[in-house]
């Protein structure tokens, strides 16, 4: 396969990926922000994590002055010259799909086209007109199209692997990300007093459903939710398939399965972090430090990206 | 309506011809409603699927549709075995000529054709002197503009022999077509047209000597107004896609970047014109072409579809010489007629020009989409004569050719059906045989009266059937 076809797939389903991530962050974050606030007021302080998750608050606050509840959510949904925006995700995952229009199926491309087209049409109207769970609801339900799509239509060749390595790659970082932020307002004290505060009850709950695990959690552990068993879940544990350990088992499966030589130090930083994910427990985490810990695994990640960049996708 | 069009559908006294009375009976018979819904879907579809053109000079480079009419343009398989047979003819001749011009050049020696014509046309290469092609191939894809006069007779309005396109609208208005009305095709044998990709690969792989080789599109990228079709042959195909950069030259051979290292390719199915082909050989310019790929073709070791250099033989001052190739190369009389041309670097022709400019359609030798030209009759009076004051200053970059009455095909328009004009574009290939898939691309000016069917000038298109008769 051309690298720059590898590559123009392995970035269309990142940004994909991406804007999903995105709602379900923004998701969480608004049906937080409409709980009642103890000591922090009006639930802005809320809206404000997607953006301090993803890097962009200054960027929004330079913009536009002060913090204001539809400014941001259309800042971090909709905005066009925002490119962390879930629009400008969209955009940027069509346009890669444009470019290798010829090497998916018809079901994807017309899916992927359909989405850029109605996101323009929702991007007028504005996203409180149009409903802030509405949209994020929206996002997802695109996003699972599109992966259903896939699954069902294309070949299990290359194009699938840079596909599922996209996918992964962004997944994983996500869910490091999710996970690091919510610790961090929470603090590790929580756990002595498990699921004894309501806001903590929230909290990790919320977070449990914006990773779609919450259900599983529940059937797992049946109890109150807390820093260790949630983490346990969202980092060692398979049977959710948006855990780093599911994302990590699927970049290993699909790198060693990709034909050349080329690859050897992807595949290596794969089976390196698929064996260290196996062989640790949720206690020697906690240890070294949760927030710790995560920050490294997130460079990990963010290495292991590089390693397919220039084994598979910039190939000379 | 008048009379001097002629009508594909109904005759001049209003009775509907033999080969479309399942067609009008099909109509007539399904309401109205349900009509102009299967329109919006196809609209619909075509959006979604994203089947789309980008215009030139649009600053947006906004993807648009082509118009697509649900009335097909149909044409008995009597007649189409008489177009086939002109098609294959001609464009075997051209290509006898191409390879005459780039060797012996013996039709120049024969005083059939002025020497300067062919040898200062900007089209001719001389990089091409003397190579010798795999089969004497230069055309493998060739585009015939054929349009109807009157009285219904066929004539070649152009060749198209550089990178000729439209094919994918043929296969997707037929796609379209039945996926929308099945019934219609159940009722009425259409020859299938799908196997074209099956066909032009299979094309494609005889142009080169090897067993087996590798066959890539070549495209300029997502920006080109025909990208739509370079990514659908490709993909019909199961070939790579590939953009200047993606493929490098060494030692004179032609490779592609893979995720697995360098692979060799063998045959270029390029959708560049000769003049990006390569940086090193044409403009240096070029930011689309592959340094290198001239010199490795001009050592045989990769096929370019189609050759270079084949734009001296479509150029429109070499147009009024086709008939004179057929019966020069083949020993044979031309099936489809030429429409008349006056070539204005005469100054016989170009004073007959000047005198009769309301009356015909003028065009630039070097021309294609529509743009450039001057159609007399639809012209205002400033319009006219700016264009005079062109022709007289270059003479020699301009034919003229009489109005020719496009011959109609009954249209959906916004109030109901009329009828619009429309021409013909079958593709022939040319490989181990010269062959057509039965029917072709027909565009049709959507504007009243309007003899201009460029999708760059507004045109639309029809779904082409070869129905028994």
């Amino acid at each position: 396969m051309l690298s720059t076809t590898a590559s123009n797939l392995y970035w269309m389903s990142r940004y994909l990926e991406r804007a999903e991530n995105l709602a379900r962050m923004l998701e969480v974050s608004y049906s937080l922000s409409l709980m009642p606030q103890d000591d922090h007021g009006n639930g802005l302080d809320e809206l404000a994590m997607p953006l301090i998750i993803t890097g962009t608050l200054d960027e929004y606050l330079e913009q536009h002055g002060e913090m204001h509840a539809e400014r941001m959510l259309n800042f971090f949904g909709l905005d066009a010259n925002n490119p962390a925006s879930i629009y400008c995700c969209l955009q940027a995952a069509r346009t890669n799909a444009h470019a290798v229009r010829g090497r998916i199926t018809a079901d994807m491309w017309e899916n992927i086209n359909a989405s850029w087209l109605e996101v323009r049409d929702i991007a007028q109207q504005g996203i409180a007109r149009y409903g802030i769970s509405h949209f994020c609801e929206w996002v997802k339900e695109r996003s699972h199209l599109f992966r259903g799509a896939t699954f069902g239509t294309i070949m299990r060749g290359e194009a699938y692997r840079f596909i599922r390595l996209g996918t992964f790659i962004e997944r994983a970082d996500n869910t490091l990300r999710l996970l690091d932020a919510r610790y961090e307002l929470l603090g590790e004290d929580i756990d002595e007093i498990e699921g004894r505060s309501a806001r903590s009850y929230y909290q990790w709950t919320a977070l449990l459903r914006a990773l779609s695990s919450f259900e599983a959690f529940a059937e797992i552990y049946r109890g109150s939710p807390g820093a260790r068993k949630v983490s346990e879940l969202l980092l060692l544990r398979t049977e959710v398939p948006r855990s780093l350990r599911s994302c990590t088992e699927e970049l290993y499966s699909m790198l060693t399965s990709l034909p050349g030589d080329n690859g050897r130090p992807a595949q290596r930083l794969a089976a390196e972090l698929e064996a260290r994910l196996r062989y640790t427990t949720i206690d020697e985490v906690l240890d070294e430090g949760l927030h710790t810990w995560l920050n490294d695994l997130i460079l990990l990640i963010r290495e292991l990206g590089q390693a397919i960049h220039s084994s598979y996708l910039e190939v000379a | 309506m008048t009379h001097t069009f002629y009508d594909e559908m109904y005759l001049a006294n209003g009775e509907c011809r033999s080969h479309y009375r399942e067609f009008t009976r099909w109509l007539a018979d399904t309401p109205s409603d349900l009509l102009a819904q299967r329109r919006r879907e196809a609209d619909l579809l075509f959006h979604r699927a994203g089947i789309t053109f980008t215009l030139y000079g649009d600053d947006q480079g906004t993807e648009r549709l082509i118009p697509f009419d649900i009335i097909p343009r149909s044409i008995p398989a009597s007649e189409w075995r008489i177009v086939e047979r002109g098609c294959i003819q001609r464009v075997q001749a051209l290509n006898l000529f191409l390879t005459d011009i780039y060797h012996d050049q013996r039709i120049l020696k024969a005083g059939i054709i002025p020497p300067e014509q062919v040898l200062a046309n900007e089209g001719y290469q001389l990089a091409m002197q003397g190579l010798d092609l795999h089969r004497n191939i230069y055309s493998h894809i060739s585009g015939v503009d054929l349009v109807r006069d009157g009285d219904g007779s066929y004539y070649v309005l152009e060749d198209n022999l550089r990178t000729p396109s439209g094919v994918s609208y043929m296969l997707e208005d037929r796609k379209m077509m039945m996926r929308l009305f099945p019934e219609l095709f159940a009722a009425q044998r259409v020859a299938p047209i799908n196997h074209y990709p099956d066909m032009l690969l299979d094309t494609l792989k005889s142009s080169s000597p090897m067993e087996n080789p590798t066959v890539v599109v070549l495209t300029p990228g997502r920006f080109n107004s025909a990208y739509f079709e370079h990514a659908f042959l490709a993909r019909e195909m199961g070939v790579e896609l590939v953009q200047g950069a993606d493929l490098f030259v060494r030692d004179d051979k032609v490779y592609m970047r893979t995720t697995a290292g360098a692979k060799p390719v063998d045959v270029i199915y390029r959708r560049l014109d000769d003049a990006f082909l390569d940086p090193l050989a044409f403009n240096p310019d070029s930011m689309l072409g592959v340094p290198g790929l001239l010199a490795s073709y001009r050592s045989g070791n990769v096929v370019l579809a189609n050759a270079v250099g084949t734009g001296v033989a479509d150029d429109k001052s070499i147009y009024p010489y086709v008939d004179e190739m057929i019966r020069f190369y083949l020993a044979e009389e031309p099936i489809l007629k030429n429409v008349p041309t006056w070539q204005c670097r005469k100054p016989k022709d170009l004073s007959h020009v000047l005198a009769n400019l309301p009356d015909l359609v003028v065009k630039e030798t070097q021309g294609s989409g529509g743009y450039g030209m001057l159609v007399g009759p639809a012209s205002t009076k400033a319009q006219i004569e700016e264009f005079r004051a062109r022709l007289i200053a270059r003479p020699e970059a301009y034919i003229a050719q009489p109005t020719l009455s496009l011959s109609t095909c009954p249209t959906f328009v916004e109030n109901g059906i009329a009828p619009r004009h429309i021409d013909l574009r079958p593709f022939v290939l040319s490989g181990r045989e010269t062959r057509l898939v039965p029917g072709g691309l027909t565009r049709v000016a959507l504007r009243e009266g309007s003899l201009v069917v460029n999708s760059s000038q507004g045109g639309g298109t029809k779904d082409t059937w070869i129905v028994g008769d």
